[in-house]
Formats: structure tokens, sequence, C-alpha cells
């Protein structure tokens, strides 16, 4: 209520500034005009002659000028007879009361928050009573700052790098990672989180950073399931199946029977024992192997394969099959737009080769999205 | 409340503005004085809303309120107070209402001190004042509003970009504005003149304090910009022709001419259609200026954001009132009543010298700056035009206006005798050619142009001093006398003289600076030492520590010369993590006029670390030199006299000089 309260002393004022002259008489102001600047001035050529700044003869042909632009401004003064019209006066008067206000109104209401209240600092700090939601973002922000004071707090990176990761801030989940393996000392589960970290900020793609980062895992502990799936993984994105197959086969030996990422394994294994095929990622039979699997694992395999697709065509677009499978899996998933998206991408990294455009375009058609 | 209430007082302020623009033109029309006034109230009201309208957000970034999306974007609760202030305007948002809030105080000003003005005139130059105020308020409101609000506010703020995080933005922003917005005052008093059909005397009057006002500002405003971006950028360069030094440099340039055309106008009422022109013109560069750097055809520091919707409006904005204004002058100016005559040779004809050379340096530096961006649109072919174009074009311009400056001061109005002031001038040449002797024989390298140009810098100093000693009578009275002479001198003589000075200090800082400058670069480990220029740098160590919203690494140099330790030079590398990236602070230490200059580059992992080593001769005279210039400013503007050119007479062949 104070609010509208201010606003409105605030435009009270402001109509008051155009009615305050509206309102005084028509007397006759002092105001400034050409011959008062001329007679000025004859009187500080007076001056200056007297301090000795002029001499006499230039003071003389000064004068003649001067005098000569009074006598022709004093003949061309404006009559200014001051009038007053009061129709237009008041005319004046209604814009201030009723257009000011109409004014200010339509242009404030669309663009201000008149019933958000200011959330100064200070106010904020005396705590979560001011009825603010804490946030996951905003624990965040807390323990980034206790962090930024006492960067040495190693218990604090290792808190902070996990949510740092799910909430998809993977640089700084690199960060928090790497300063936990500095103040905590380094073990095996911390170097293989570093570089599925450092493997998420690419996209899934094993960088030769993370795969450093697993094989130093590897070296702390050769049981460490993390780095083994990364290795396994890097081998299989370096077109190493036998590999892959290999670790991944070895990792299922010596997994305990309720591994969680058991059915992981076994579906990137199922993946890379086919062999022979250009890219098995996504055929339709392991999208449909991978049902067997629980919900959640599915969509988590289903979705990095499609990304890691999805970032090999960004590098290089010209492979029109790859293209089609990646439409193909957006469709599956359910998700119509990224599958529009990707066959706009994929008309565009083809568009210079008409036989590969005519294969995409054809290809597009079965699936049903060209119409 | 407070956000609310500054948002609001800032809609207040266009709904005011909107009155202002009308209102008074139909008072004028119908010689009315109470809605002639009206201009006056409405245009003190739009100031203090405007300035509540700022102090508001002011006040919002001081209080961290991050449910204000400019200050959750441009603001740190750790960052300190003084920054947590600059920061208003290191932003686009904040940065034009910086603008509109030194616009509005220009037309506070004239409100409230323009009594002397013909009430119509009055009228007139408020109503165009408010045309530009209503531009800027809807341009503000519609496409960069700094008090939009969030409605679950974030708990911490992304920080304003380090760069700016530094003194120089508490300087250089306001008085670069104070200069670029002085000008809207020129200018609305001639589109004032031109609507009315007349200029009279109290015109020219008024026009020449206000534009001394601008370029007072605008001269410090360039000078600070460009010694803050010699030490914090870090690679000690203090000029780069970059686009947006051009846009500040050719209001300036034409500002200049403006200040000596209306000089002619003010003392001897000639060049009246021509200093409307430049009045005109000196105001579209600085809004060009503004389009320039605010809408993101340039990327710089000062871009600060790119969005295409506000590029279009400024661009609307600045083709409504460029063209506006032209054409307006092309159709009245013909009307309008012609000035005196005056001989080629005389002060006068000077000034028109003056104001040739001006404006075609002022037009090679638009044709330099909008060149590149023509053919990056048109051809799509990327070019830029740098100090090689500039040093064929701009520089032999400015050598012919600077052996020309000494001769303008000391020519009589009307009709002047060359070959007398040659033969005065005659001391000042001879120093000129004596520097150039010793600067040749003294120095080995660098450019064969350097002496001559140096000499050219003594020349005008020297140039000065004689037109001082001459109207003191310094030589030919007794000195008491002299004495008492100087003390009577006009103020505005003294300015004359400081400012034309000013001229040939930064001159004579510019070339040493160029020519003579010596660098070294390399990695340095702890305890090497640099030889650079005579000095010995030694290393003594690296260490971090933690500043309030950044962390950074010192590195201490032990500076000796000839065995002698002078001081200690610490240039340090800050890391910022809110918005994760650094700034070199270099370290400076000043001996006479000249620097050394330490900034610091990437540490290797073996603790080395890479540094850059200058010194830099006399370069604070470059600085000087305009800080000289702007002091002059403000001595001709203390000269509160009126301002009389008094004609030589034709018939007496008089020796004696006008003092003015």
């Amino acid at each position: 209520m104070t609010l509208w309260f201010v606003f409105a002393l605030m435009t009270v004022a402001a109509i008051f500034a155009v009615l305050w002259p509206l309102g005084r008489g028509a007397r006759m102001q002092e105001q400034g005009s050409e011959v008062v600047v001329y007679k000025d001035q004859l009187a500080e050529i007076e001056r200056d002659l007297a301090a000795g700044l002029i001499a006499q003869p230039e003071a003389e042909a000064a004068r003649v000028e001067i005098s000569r632009r009074l006598l022709a401004a004093a003949g061309s003064e404006p009559a200014s007879e001051p009038k007053s019209s009061l129709k237009w006066r008041r005319a004046a008067a209604v814009v201030a009361l009723v257009g000011l206000p109409l004014v200010a109104i339509g242009v404030y209401m669309p663009l201000g928050s008149p019933l958000l209240r200011d959330f100064p600092l200070a106010q904020r700090e005396r705590g979560a009573g001011s009825g603010m939601a804490q946030s996951l973002e905003n624990l965040v922000v807390q323990v980034e700052q206790h962090l930024e004071k006492n960067p040495t707090d190693g218990r604090g990176w290792n808190v902070l790098a996990p949510v740092l990761e799910r909430l998809g801030r993977f640089d700084d989940a690199v960060r928090a990672y790497r300063n936990s393996i500095t103040y905590n000392g380094e073990s095996a589960e911390r170097r293989s989180d570093l570089g599925e970290a450092i493997a998420a900020a690419a996209s899934g793609v094993v960088t030769a950073e993370a795969k450093t980062e697993f094989e130093r895992a590897h070296a702390l502990n050769a049981d460490d399931p993390k780095a083994n799936y990364f290795l396994g993984l890097a081998a299989e994105q370096d077109g190493r199946k036998d590999d892959a197959a290999n670790i991944w086969r070895a990792l299922l030996a010596k997994a305990p029977a309720d591994a969680p990422w058991r059915p992981l394994v076994q579906s990137s294994l199922a993946r890379v024992g086919g062999g022979g095929v250009t890219m098995p990622a996504l055929s339709d039979e392991t999208i449909a192997a991978s049902k067997d699997m629980n919900e959640g694992d599915r969509n988590a395999m289903v979705r990095g394969m499609v990304e890691r697709l999805a970032t090999r065509l960004k590098q290089n677009g010209d492979d029109v099959e790859g293209w089609l499978r990646l439409v193909r899996a957006y469709l599956v998933m359910g998700d119509r737009d990224k599958a529009v998206g990707a066959s706009g991408d994929a008309r565009q990294a083809v568009a210079n080769d008409a036989a590969r455009l005519k294969q995409l375009n054809e290809g597009l058609k079965t699936l049903g999205l060209d119409g | 409340m407070i956000a609310e209430s500054g948002h609001y007082a800032l809609v207040l302020a266009l709904a005011l503005a909107l009155i202002q623009s009308i209102v008074p033109l139909i008072g004028a029309r119908l010689r009315d004085a109470a809605l002639m006034n009206v201009a006056r109230s409405t245009a003190l009201a739009q100031l203090l809303f405007v300035g509540a309208s700022f102090v508001a957000l002011v006040t919002l970034h001081v209080n961290s309120d991050f449910s204000v999306a400019n200050v959750y974007e441009n603001s740190h609760s750790m960052k300190p107070l003084l920054y947590k202030i600059t920061g208003v305007w290191g932003n686009h948002e904040g940065s034009m209402l910086l603008w509109v809030s030194i616009l509005a105080l220009f037309g506070g000003l004239v409100a409230a001190f323009g009594n002397n003005l013909p009430l119509s005139l009055r009228a007139h130059v408020l109503a165009v004042q408010a045309w530009i105020a209503s531009a800027f308020y809807l341009f503000i409101l519609i496409t960069s509003n700094p008090f939009l609000r969030i409605v679950n506010p974030p708990i911490e703020g992304r920080d304003l970009n380090p760069v700016l995080q530094d003194i120089g933005l508490a300087v250089h922003p306001p008085m670069l504005y104070l200069g670029y917005v002085g000008f809207s005052i020129s200018f609305s008093f001639a589109i004032a003149a031109l609507m009315e059909g007349r200029i009279d005397a109290a015109w020219a009057r008024w026009v020449r304090p206000w534009t001394l006002v601008a370029w007072i500002f605008l001269t410090l405003g360039i000078a600070m910009g460009s010694y803050w971006a010699y030490y914090e950028l870090g690679w000690g360069g203090w000029w780069f022709w970059d686009p947006v030094e051009n846009a500040s440099l050719m209001p300036w340039l034409a500002g200049t001419a403006l200040l000596h055309s209306a000089l002619v106008m003010e003392k001897r009422n000639a060049l009246k259609v021509w200093t409307i022109l430049l009045s005109i013109l000196t105001f579209s560069l600085s809004l060009l200026g503004t389009f320039l750097v605010r809408s993101g055809v340039i990327t710089s520091v000062h871009a600060f954001a790119t969005d295409p919707t506000r590029g279009v409006f400024i661009l609307l904005i600045l083709c409504l009132f460029i063209g506006g204004s032209l054409s307006l002058f092309a159709g009245r100016a013909t009307s309008l009543k012609q000035g005196g005559l005056f001989a080629p040779i005389s002060r006068e004809g000077a000034l028109v010298l003056n104001n040739l050379l001006l404006t075609v340096a002022c037009a090679v530096v638009l044709f330099g700056t909008l060149y590149p961006l023509a053919m990056e649109v048109m051809a799509d072919f990327k070019m830029s035009v740098g100090a090689p174009f500039y040093n064929l074009t701009f520089v032999p311009l400015f050598a012919l206006l600077l052996i020309a400056v000494p001769f303008g001061p000391m020519l009589a109005w009307k009709r002047g005798d060359l070959l007398g002031v040659t033969q005065r001038l005659l001391a000042a040449g001879v120093a000129g050619l004596v520097a150039v002797a010793i600067v040749w024989g003294w120095t080995s390298g660098g450019a064969t142009l350097a002496p001559l140009a140096i000499g050219l810098g003594i020349f005008v100093i020297a140039g000065s001093i004689t037109d001082i000693v001459e109207r003191t009578g310094l030589i030919r009275l007794p000195f008491a006398t002299a004495m008492h002479r100087a003390r009577g001198l006009p103020r505005s003589a003294w300015g004359t003289a400081f400012a034309h000075a000013g001229l040939g200090v930064a001159l004579i800082g510019i070339v040493c600076e160029t020519t003579w400058n010596s660098e070294y670069i390399a990695t340095m480990k702890q305890n090497d030492v640099a030889h650079v220029a005579g000095y010995d740098l030694k290393l003594d160590g690296l260490f971090s520590r933690q500043g309030p919203n950044f962390r950074e690494m010192i590195a201490e140099f032990n500076v000796s010369r000839d065995g002698e330790t002078i001081s200690v030079m610490s240039p340090s590398k800050r890391s910022f993590t809110t918005r994760g990236s650094s700034t070199t602070e270099a370290a400076l230490l000043t001996r006479g006029a000249s620097q050394l200059y330490i900034s610091l580059g990437d540490a290797t992992a073996e603790g080395a670390i890479a540094v850059r080593i200058y010194h830099k001769p006399l370069v604070l005279m470059i600085w000087w030199g305009p800080v000289l210039m702007a002091f002059g400013g403000v001595l001709s503007l203390s000269d509160r006299r009126l301002r009389v050119g008094a004609p030589k007479p034709a018939r007496a062949r008089q020796r004696l000089q006008p003092a003015e």
C-alpha cells in the first residue's frame, strides 16, 4: 500500500510542476534581449580602456561597431507583447492532470513489478525466515562462498563436486574434484569421478585428459568399476572394439551379482560384441535389448549414446546413415522436436552434396518426418 | 520499494519530457509567457525525477539487491563499496541511465540559470532538450531497462567485468558523458535558432561557455580513458585508433572547432551559420559515438551486451536527430542574418583555418572509423584501419595546425599583420630550432622526424609564452607594470595560453614515448635480473594473496640504478572466480615524466613467469597536455566578463596589440 501512496505523491509532484507556471499571472518577466547585451558590451569597452587593456583607437572602432549593431537590434526587436491565451493554458492543464498520469501508468504497468518487494542482501542474510526458498542453487552458492574463503577445506569440495555435476555445471565439477584430490589426497574413486566429470563436460566423449584420470584410478585400484567401464568406453570410442569387449568382460567377471551397474556394462558389451557394422550404436536391436533394463538405466544409456552420436555428427556431418539413425533415435525416444532439429542440421550438413541430400530426404520421408 | 519507486520516477520523467517537448513550443508560437515557462519547471522536475531514479539504482547496487536483474548481472556482494557504486554505470542499462541523468542535469541548469535568455529562446532550447530526453527515456524503458526484476532472487550476483573494477571507472565514464551530453546544449541552441529564424547576441553569449564546459569534460574524459587503457590493459599502449576511441575523438575535434568558431561569433558576431552547423555536427558525432559503442556494431570492452533491437533503436534515434536537424539547417540557414566581415589575415581568418583543419581531421577519423564497418557489412570483407592510415592523413593535418597555433592568438581582430606576428614569434621559432638541434645531437636512432616534431612542440609552447609576454609587456615595460598588466589580463587570455601550451606538451610526450621507448620481454625466475634503459630489475619472488573478490599472484621486483635501490615494484595478476576471468595489474614507477612499466604474463610450471617491462620516456606528458588544456578551459570559463573583440582600426598602423 505504501508503494502506491509513494507513486501517488510522485505523480502529484509531477503534475504540480506543470500546473505551477500556468497558474502564475502574465506579469512581465525579466528576460534577456539583444539590446541589453550590446549595452553591456559598450560598458565593457569603457572598462577595458580604463584598465589599459586596449588602446584608444581600438576602443573607438569597437564602439562604432557595437553601436551600429545596437541600432540595428533596437530596430528589429520583435514587439513581444506578452499575450495570454486562456484556452491553451486550460488545455495544457488538462494534459497535465489527465494525460500525465495516464502515460505514467500506461508505461509503468506493463514494465514494472509493483508487487515485488526489495531484497537487499542484509535482509536476506537475516535468515531463511524471510520466506525465500532455500533452493539447491542457493545452497550451492553458500557452500561456494564458504570455499572461496577457505579453499583448503577438502571435505567441502567433496560435498560440492557431485552436486555440481548433477546440476550440469561440469566444468565447475571438474575443478571441485581436482581441489578435492589436492586437499583430501588421491584415491581411485576420486580419480575416476574426476574422469567422469571431464568426460561429461566433453558431452560424453572420453577425452585424452579423462582417460589419463581413469588410468591413474586403474593404477591405484585395478578393480575400480567406474574406471574400468570408462576405459572400455574409451577403447570403443577409439574404434578398438575387441579391447573394449575384453575390458568389460573382465569387469563383469569380477562384479558382484547385484551390482547396480551390471546391466549397463552388459548392454555395452552387447553393443560392441556384434562388431563389423560401422556404427553399431543405436541399432533397433540395441534399443530393443535395452528394454530389459530398468527404466532409469536404459534412459541413461540411450541418452548417452544418442549424445555421442550427435557430437560425432557435429564434427563430421557427411554420414547420412548416421544422421538418419540419430533422427530415428530421437523419434523412438519420443522427442519429436529434437528429431526435426536434427533433420534440419543434417540437411545443412550435406547441402553441398546433391546425391547425399537426395539419400537423406528419402530416408527422412520413410521416417515420416517429411510431408 | 526502492526499485519500483526508481522505475516509476523514470517513467514520470518520460511523461514530463513529453509535455516539455510540446507545450513550450505552443507557448512560443502564441507568445504566452506562462506556457513558455512550463519548460522551466518541467525541466527542473525532470532533473529531480531522473536524479531520484539514478539514486535508487545506486542504492540497489550498494545494498546488493539481486532481485533487480541489473544488479544481479553486474554486482557481487563481496565487491568493495566503490566498485558497487561505479558498477552502476559499468554496464549498458546503468550507463544509459547516467547518460539521461546528465542530460537532465544540463536541461536543469539551463532552466535554473537561463534568466538572461530571451523567453522564447529558452522555451525552444528546453523543448529540443526534451525531444532528445524523450527519445532516450523510451530507449531505456523499452530496450534497456535497469529496473527489471527477478521473482526468485538468486543469492549471489555475477560480478562486474574485472577489467572495469578499477578507480578509472569512477572517473572516465561520467567525465566522458558530461562531455558528450554537454554538446546537446549547443545542439539545442542551434535548433532553437533555426526554428526561430534568428540568432541574437544572447545566443552567442550562451553557446560558448556551454561548449567550453562540455569540451573540458570531454578532454579530461578522453585523457583519463587513454591513461586507464595504458595501465589496465597491460601492454603499455595508450591509443589504438580503435573505433571506440575514435568515437570520442570525433566529437572532441568537432567540439574544438565549435569552441573556436563560437569565439568568433561571441566577440565579432561573425561565422554564425557555420557555428550552427558545427553545433549540429558535434552533437551528431556524440550520438554516433553512442551508437557505435552501444549497438554492438563493435565488440570491445565498452560493448557490454550486443542486442540487435538496441542497435536498431539507437540507429533510429540517430537518423531522426541527425537527419532532422540537418534538413532543418538546409531549409532555414539561408534566412539567417549574416555577421560581420573580416580580412583573410586576421584573428577571424586564423580561427577559420583552425576550423578547416579540425573538421578535415575529423572527417579523416570518421572515414577511418566507418569505412571498415561499411566494408564488413557490404562486401563481407574484414579489414582494420590502423596507425599507418592515420600517420599519413591525420598527423600531417595536425602538424599543419600546430604550426599555425602560435600565430592565431597574436593576430589582431578584423585585419592582422602576419609579418609583424612572424617577427615577434622569431624567438619561439629559434627555441624550436635549438630543440631540434639538441635532440638530434643527443639521441641516436629513432625516426628522423622525431626531433622535428619535438621542435614543433617546443615552438608551440614558446609561442604561448611569447603571447603572454607580449600582452603583459614583460620585456618592454618595467617589471612592476608588467606584473600589474598580467593581473589585469583577462583570464581567457591565460586560458588560451595554457590550452595551446598543453598541445605542445602532449605532442612532446607522444613523440618521445613512441620513438624512444624500450621494452624487455622474457620469462624470469626468482633472482633473475632484467636491464632496461639503465635500470636493473631483480625478481625477488612470487607470492599470492586473497583479495575481497579475487585471488592475486604478485611478483616483487627490486628496482635499482647504478647499484642503488630505488623502489620495489609489485605487478600482479588477479583472477576473479565468479566471472572466471583474470586481469593484469601493471606496476608503474614514475621518475619525473618517465615511467617504468611492468606487467605479468602467464606463470610456467617451473615457477618462472613471463614478464613485460617497458621504459617509457616522458610518457606522462601525453596526459599532462590534456590536463593543461582543460585547466586553460577552466580559466577561460571563469572569465565572466562580457567579451568584446575590439577590431583593429583600418587607418592607424598601431604597434600595440589589443589585449583580447
